[in-house]
């Protein structure tokens, strides 16, 4: 019956606050923390690129010019040229669109299959969890990258397996949170009193857990974003998925990298960047929505 | 006690078989015919109907999966089509190379990062705690093959302290005979030092590389754990018990948190195994990842799957290490009957 | 007593914490003095900030907390000016402290025998060769049987009262002056409480120790104590010897915190403080009992016998419930360590399951409260939770107004009309409540499924209807859980409970996570909506002071049995078993 003591929590009491708005507690959070406001413009930025990338950049992507080739950064070409002569800003740009659709894909896919199976297998048990888990557990026993080379291999080089193989990897991660999360809230109060009230086990789940478990599947759904970004980087960066002349940032380090040794960094170091850049941001928001979306910290 | 292992040991069983049937399945599902694959690129419609008979590709597909697991208890993974060289003895020979390799890279992590974990968790807002963050959250975003040529660029063409990224060993220097395959070792168990020096400086970079990889999810959670442990209650004990400082980080706090670490160590290692493969290509490290990179770029099937599965195998029996190891640590686990 | 100068002298302490909404005062000139030899009690409710005060005193505040004002000196030192390396010489060996929930205060991966040696070489109590032997010896003093064998014991191996003997022996371990105990024994039965206070008390008067005990039990306090310091809210508002804080309490809030521990001798509304009632409005037309033309039964003053006037059949009849567990089978030589409590008696080796309840027979009469009580691992909860149709049993009858609702399986009972007619309110009002639901949605809930009423309109004047039943204002209709006190939470669980006018309602220790004037309210909340909506209790309790207060018969169980049962009256002033006996005996009681 004792709170814990020696903190401040018994002192400030259980009088609360009156509330604001889900706006309002937003900028309260991003006041609070700016690191999550730089994450969450970037993360504008990053969209903006994708949509309006093709519009907006000051060359055709694939267009080659052999008269330029191989140029450091220079006012005509901000990222400089790469050994076909094309521009390197434009080709970064148009790159934002591909990769940010293959993670968004594979995200969703991923998170229709494990985080639902997942759900599932905790809330129910029985079979259903014994299936989920053995799925989950021979999927695990692969190294996960190792593993997506081997699906990408098998199934034809393509950006739609990529996808696929970013998800089937990711499967038991997601699986796994999503288990423990509805396994934790299966036996609690509120969920026996959901029963008391006349609600059948799939309404539960549908109106009690899963609305619970949501703000801990978003955080991992933008951290797994990051996740998917650098997978289809590395596997084009390896010869897998996307094929040249197509735009796609892994290729294009892959295609820089054997400049390196002879100085013309650019063609790996601005597609390098915007990797990067994109990956930090979607850790950085997943830990700032997790501030914003969890219902106790909102006044 | 050794029940308990033996007890473990038989659990991996199931994941064998589930790891050996996925790989079957992976040849499979090709799109197209699998003898035209396996034939590769540059084949006649007889090899093709050659391989097929030869790999048992047109029987019933139970069948197959039977001669399939014989052929593995015979360590039978087939034959790569550009060597020619069953994949089983290119794999074998070129093994050590990435163990070296990972096991630089991972001893190195671990000795940055868990001190680093610890001390961010001890001295919490210092700037070491801030530095911890930083490495931890930008560390897991920088993809593994950028930071390696970024090394490459700085080290190599900038200042000139590191060797062209051509492998292991500099052309004019040759391998020390061969007994465990690691250079390092096999040159010092001779006494050449000029090759272990040549050998070792080709390994720095790469082997930095995946550290600075791996040392984020380490160094994150080590400090996490230290976190959660430094405010237990067990702790708090300590402390009002005026034990002193070194014996609550050490005795009271260091091993508990470790645990957790410990069991993290397996995610760590699947992380290590695929960054493998793409540090191996940067700087062309004959392991068996740019094997396998260099076989799929040949469109060269049988060394691939040879590839997954011989990772995955590694990759179950370092995750039973790593739960035996647990299980002999925290007694709660030992003594579970 | 002769003392002139006191051991610990605290003069008006105040502490700061920083924390994200700026800095708050936790406690304010507090002012605590022990003399050599002598028990004090700091007792209050939650946020009164008696353990803030302690920590204080040992210097092992948060990182964001910091003494902001006043003295504190031991023995002649001053502590605030000590250094940290004064103050760890001073832990342990001059002054120590155990704290709540045992189990967690101790090293989970550490032999007992070495965290005791750890303690005993800080403070250079002993050398390598005789550490071990001076380990088992404090062993001993705290009464742990083979303390040759336990010292080898991991903290998991032993039950809660014996890893409170361990905390005992490591704060004892080098003879301090002045023993402070955090909450020691919340959380443990009160047989196990007993045992540990008077162990405790044992072992300081023999050693001539002062010790500080904070708690927020004032029997227990005046119990053990000499002198009784009462805080709220960061203050100290009374100090007196505890015989005079009962006879005389001179502070308000002393008042409304002794009316509010339930004790023998005092009904229901003497609990609450003078002319403060419940905040509870009866609904206007009071509910008729289950339709059958029964008006509820007259509201009276306090709990006592209620008249049975129908003579009709019972509500509720259990016969030979049993519900067993398939046992995972405990190492031999260790059978023993893991039994968690000390007095349940050891289970055979062969048995392959395990009984929580073994065969137990009762009834429930309409308008009846049913007092159902027994320490943890009694099988008590086991029980309600079966008839509450949330689990399956094992063997045996639930009868509910004559049809056997126990031959239903638990998966399907939630869409049955029977499942309006028995609800439950539970222990935990935070746990209960759904953390994205508002109150108004929690409350709801049963209505939508299981009730009549539709429509926006209608739904939402019934939510208030219930608010008011309940004494909930209605503006906290729209808050979530996390904005709400520990009591509105009970009383939103208590109004979902009776949203669809059950005839049975369980009350799983609704009042164990509440203060003590909390409490007070709540339970004569419950009484008052008992008689005017004519709804029969089933209340589990480890608790037999609240027990006695709320119950007309009570039934104790132990070990999965039924001991004893009976009128409240006669049980706890006669009791007939042995085992009701020890456990009225282990209740502390303020001197009369």
């Amino acid at each position: 019956m004792s709170e814990p003591a020696g903190t401040g929590s018994t002192a400030v009491g259980a009088l609360p606050a009156p509330r604001t708005s889900f706006v309002g507690h937003a900028r309260h959070v991003i006041g609070e923390n700016p690191v999550t406001g730089i994450a969450f413009a970037l993360f504008l930025l990053i969209v903006a690129c994708a949509v309006l990338g093709p519009f907006i950049a000051p060359y055709d992507p694939l267009a080659s010019d052999t008269s330029a080739t191989l140029k450091s950064p220079s006012a005509a070409h901000w990222f400089g040229t790469d050994q076909l002569g094309r521009d390197i800003l434009s080709r970064v740009m148009v790159a934002t669109r591909l990769d940010l659709a293959i993670a968004i894909f594979s995200v969703v896919l991923v998170f229709m299959l494990g985080g639902l199976s997942g759900i599932a297998a905790g809330f129910f048990g029985g079979w259903t969890d014994r299936v989920v888990s053995r799925i989950a557990d021979t999927i695990m026993a692969f190294p996960l990258f190792v593993l997506a080379m081997g699906i990408v291999a098998a199934l034809g080089n393509t950006v739609q397996n990529i996808v696929l193989a970013t998800a089937i990897v990711n499967f038991p991660l997601y699986a796994r949170v999503a288990r423990a999360e509805a396994n934790v809230r299966r036996e609690a109060g509120f969920v026996q009193a959901a029963r008391l009230s006349g609600n059948g086990e799939y309404r539960i789940l549908l109106t009690q857990i899963l609305p619970n478990i949501m703000p801990i599947m978003t955080v991992q759904m933008s951290l797994t974003m990051g996740y998917a970004i650098l997978n289809a980087a590395g596997l084009s960066f390896i010869g897998l998925g996307v094929r040249p002349p197509t735009p796609e940032w892994g290729i294009m380090v892959a295609e820089g990298a054997a400049f390196i040794v002879s100085g013309e960094w650019w063609i790996a170091f601005f597609p390098g960047a915007a990797l990067m850049i994109a990956v930090f941001c979607f850790n950085l928001l997943g830990d700032g929505l997790r501030d914003i979306v969890d219902p106790q910290r909102r006044t | 006690m050794l029940r308990n292992i033996a007890r473990r040991m038989a659990t991996v069983i199931p994941t064998l078989v589930g790891v050996v049937i996925v790989t079957f399945l992976l040849t499979r599902v090709l799109p197209g015919d699998p003898a035209v694959y396996f034939a590769g690129p540059a084949a006649t419609p007889q090899s093709i109907a050659e391989i097929r008979k030869s790999l048992g590709l047109d029987r019933p597909l139970p069948e197959q999966f039977l001669r399939y697991v014989s052929d593995l208890a015979h360590g039978n993974l087939g034959s790569s089509l550009s060597t020619g060289q069953p994949v089983v003895s290119e794999i074998a020979s070129r093994l050590p190379a990435s163990a070296e390799l990972t096991l630089c890279g991972l001893v190195v992590a671990i000795l940055i990062a868990v001190p680093l974990g610890v001390l961010a968790a001890v001295k919490q807002g210092s700037l070491i705690d801030h530095a911890c963050r930083i490495v931890a959250t930008a560390g897991v975003s920088l993809p593994v093959f950028f930071t390696g040529l970024l090394l490459v660029y700085a080290f190599y063409f900038l200042l000139g302290w590191s060797p062209a990224p051509l492998g292991r060993l500099d052309v004019f220097y040759s391998a020390p005979s061969n007994v465990t395959g690691f250079y390092l070792i096999d040159s010092l168990l001779v006494g050449d030092l000029e090759v272990f020096r040549a050998a070792l400086a080709q390994l720095i970079l790469p082997a930095a590389t995946l550290a600075i990889f791996s040392l984020a999810p380490i160094a994150r959670m080590t400090r996490a754990s230290m976190l959660a442990v430094l405010g237990s209650d067990f702790v708090r004990t300590a402390r009002a018990s005026g034990l002193a400082p070194s014996t609550v980080i050490i005795t009271y706090a260091f091993r508990n948190a470790m645990l957790p670490v410990i069991t993290t160590l397996g995610m760590v290692f699947s992380f290590l195994l695929g960054a493998n493969v793409l540090v191996e290509k940067v700087f062309a490290w004959p392991g068996i990842g740019s094997f396998a990179v260099e076989a799929l770029i040949a469109s060269d099937f049988a060394p691939v799957q040879g590839f997954v599965l011989t990772m995955a195998i590694m990759y179950v029996l370092l995750n039973l290490a790593i739960d035996i190891l647990y299980g002999v640590i925290d007694p709660r686990v030992r003594m579970e009957g | 007593m002769t003392a002139a100068l006191p051991l610990l002298d605290v003069r008006d302490l105040t502490v700061e914490f920083t924390t994200r909404r700026g800095v708050v005062k936790a406690i304010q000139h507090v002012d605590v003095s022990v003399a050599k030899g002598e028990t004090l009690a700091i007792v209050g409710e939650s946020g009164s900030g008696k353990s803030v005060t302690s920590f204080a005193v040992m210097r092992i505040l948060d990182r964001a907390g910091r003494i902001a004002d006043g003295s504190v000196s031991f023995s002649g030192i001053d502590l605030r000016k000590a250094d940290e390396g004064q103050m760890r010489n001073l832990r342990g060996r001059e002054m120590s402290m155990i704290f709540q929930n045992p189990r967690a205060a101790l090293n989970p991966i550490r032999k007992v025998g070495h965290q005791i040696e750890d303690v005993l070489r800080q403070h250079a109590q002993a050398g390598s060769e005789d550490v071990t032997e001076k380990a088992v010896a404090i062993l001993e003093q705290v009464r742990i049987a083979r303390p040759k064998e336990r010292y080898h014991a991991y903290p998991f191996e032993l039950s809660g009262g014996m890893c409170q003997r361990v905390v005992i022996a490591l704060a004892l371990a080098c003879r301090p002056q002045l023993l402070i105990a955090d909450e020691p024994t919340t959380g443990l039965d009160v047989t196990t409480q007993k045992t540990v206070m008077d162990l405790v008390t044992e072992l300081t008067r023999a050693r001539g120790m002062s010790t500080i005990l904070i708690t927020h039990d004032l029997g227990l306090a005046a119990a053990y104590c000499d002198r009784v310091v009462v805080m709220e809210k960061g203050r100290v508002v009374e100090t007196a010897a505890s015989n005079s804080i009962f006879k005389a309490p001179a502070h308000a809030y002393t008042r409304k915190l002794m009316r509010a521990t339930p004790r023998p001798g005092v009904s229901l509304r003497d609990l609450l403080p003078e002319g403060v009632m419940t905040g509870a409005q009866p609904s206007p037309s009071p509910r008729l009992s289950r339709g059958e033309g029964i008006p509820a039964p007259p509201a009276r003053l306090n709990g006592a016998s209620h008249p049975k006037g129908d003579n009709r059949a019972p509500l509720l009849v259990v016969e030979k419930l049993v519900k067993e567990y398939p046992r995972k089978q405990a190492a031999g030589g260790f059978a023993s360590l893991f039994r968690r409590n000390e007095a349940a008696p050891t289970p055979s080796p062969e048995a392959k399951t395990f009984r929580a309840v073994d065969g137990i027979s009762f009834t429930v009469h309409r308008g009846e409260s049913v007092g159902l009580v027994g320490e943890s691992g009694c099988g008590k909860s086991t029980t309600s939770t079966m008839v509450m149709r949330l689990i399956d049993k094992s063997d045996g009858r639930i009868m509910f107004d004559g049809q056997d609702i126990g031959a239903i399986p638990a998966k399907r009972f939630a869409k049955l009309p029977f499942r309006k007619r028995i609800q439950m309110v539970f222990q935990d009002p935070t746990d209960s409540l759904n953390p994205r639901f508002t109150a108004a949605r929690a409350i709801a809930d049963p209505i939508l499924r299981l009730g009549a009423t539709r429509g926006r309109k209608a739904l939402r004047a019934r939510c208030e209807e219930l608010a008011r039943q309940v004494g909930l204002p209605t503006e906290l209709l729209d808050r979530f859980p996390h904005q709400l006190s520990g009591g509105q939470k009970a009383r939103v669980g208590i109004a979902r409970a009776i949203a669809l006018n059950p005839d049975l309602v369980i009350l799983d220790e609704p009042t164990a996570a509440l203060d003590v004037s909390v409490q007070a309210v709540v339970l004569n909340l419950l009484q008052e909506l008992k008689e005017q909506l004519g709804m029969s209790y089933l209340f589990v309790s480890h608790d037999l002071n609240v027990v006695r207060l709320l119950c007309d018969r009570v039934i104790v169980m132990q070990a999965g049995r039924i001991v004893e049962e009976g009128p409240t009256e006669r049980v706890l002033f006669a009791p007939e078993a042995q085992y009701t006996r020890d456990l009225l005996a282990a209740i502390p009681h303020p001197p009369v």
